[in-house]
């Protein structure tokens, strides 16, 4: 079925937007206060996920986990010789991350609890990405 | 009830935002990435045919998609319906660094001096919103992936490459909040 196909992908999204709210990730001031490390909040709180994801990761890697299709679950690599582009690039999202206060999931859960002005941002990103691809070709990767 | 309306530690946050990764993968075999969903935005319009928009981004991604109309009814009824009305409990010296930079209003998620229609029209709001924004979608496309895609999935893969990105990351946020933003404010 099509519909529960969604309907999962809604709700996980849904209980991701709801605790991005609930611990205050969406927060301007906490990236403020992650950037000043002043507080151990955000870094407690990306740590802990990394913590859990590894776990899972290795979890499902040693056990040959399926996905719900039965298919194997592969973890496409990234390229780590292309480090140009991971600094860079990087550096420009850390720029935009700490100026705006929010990277794109928390862009999205604030748009839904009522900052509407957000959508301005979401746009600009719109933007930016597809400035990307125009320019792509002529930057160093 | 009222459980729902108080913040949630950052102990009991961090570990759920992990389970977001095996969760994709094990009830649909995808990864966890927020900024892709901007990239199929583009694909979908692709004005000008450019190449690296050029794919079947319904195929690819409306689950992201789905996920992320998710995110914003879940921002709704933790951020709108089930609101705190609290403060957020930040650290005293953050606090006193912000008001030594001119910010005013600590009462919601953002200070309304930055982010709001009204500081829309001031020059530091202008800054922040739409040069803010851009550089977080030119970036996490140019890095190929944003604080989900490497800090939590690429990361939770030992990826070598998320490493690298994250520590991009820092190079930029440190820059913006120590040397940018007592320019910008």
């Amino acid at each position: 079925m099509k519909f529960f196909e969604y309907l999962k992908y809604l709700l996980i999204g849904l209980a991701f937007g709801f605790v991005l709210i609930k611990s205050e990730v969406v927060s301007w001031f906490r990236i403020q206060e992650m950037f000043r490390f002043d507080s151990i909040h955000m870094y407690g709180i990306i740590g802990l996920a990394v913590v859990v994801g590894i776990i899972s990761v290795q979890i499902i890697k040693r056990k040959n986990i399926k996905d719900n299709k039965g298919n194997p679950i592969t973890i496409p690599p990234k390229d780590a010789s292309q480090w140009k582009r991971y600094i860079i690039g990087g550096s420009i999202f850390g720029l935009g991350w700490a100026l705006l206060g929010a990277c794109p999931g928390p862009m999205f859960a604030l748009l839904g609890s009522g900052i509407t002005v957000m959508v301005v941002p979401i746009l600009s990103a719109i933007a930016g990405t597809y400035a990307y691809g125009l320019l792509r070709d002529s930057l160093p990767h | 009830m009222d459980i729902l309306y108080q913040p949630m530690p950052w102990y009991v946050a961090g570990p759920i935002i992990g389970l977001t990764v095996p969760v994709l993968l094990i009830l649909g075999g995808k990864m966890f990435g927020v900024s892709a969903n901007l990239r199929h935005a583009c694909a979908a319009c692709n004005f000008g045919n450019v190449e690296f928009f050029n794919y079947d981004w319904k195929k690819a991604g409306y689950w992201n998609l789905t996920f992320l109309i998710g995110s914003v009814i879940g921002g709704f009824l933790g951020g709108y319906v089930f609101v705190n009305p609290d403060p957020i409990d930040l650290a005293a010296s953050t606090i006193s660094d912000l008001q030594a930079l001119g910010i005013t209003d600590f009462s919601g998620f953002v200070p309304n001096d930055l982010i709001s229609w009204e500081a829309l029209g001031t020059p530091a709001g202008l800054t922040v919103l739409i040069l803010g924004g851009f550089m977080v979608g030119f970036g996490a496309r140019y890095a190929g992936g944003c604080t989900s895609g490497h800090a939590i999935s690429g990361l939770s893969d030992l990826q070598l490459a998320s490493l690298t990105a994250v520590i991009g990351f820092f190079i930029g946020g440190l820059l913006m909040t120590y040397l940018i933003y007592p320019l910008i404010l």
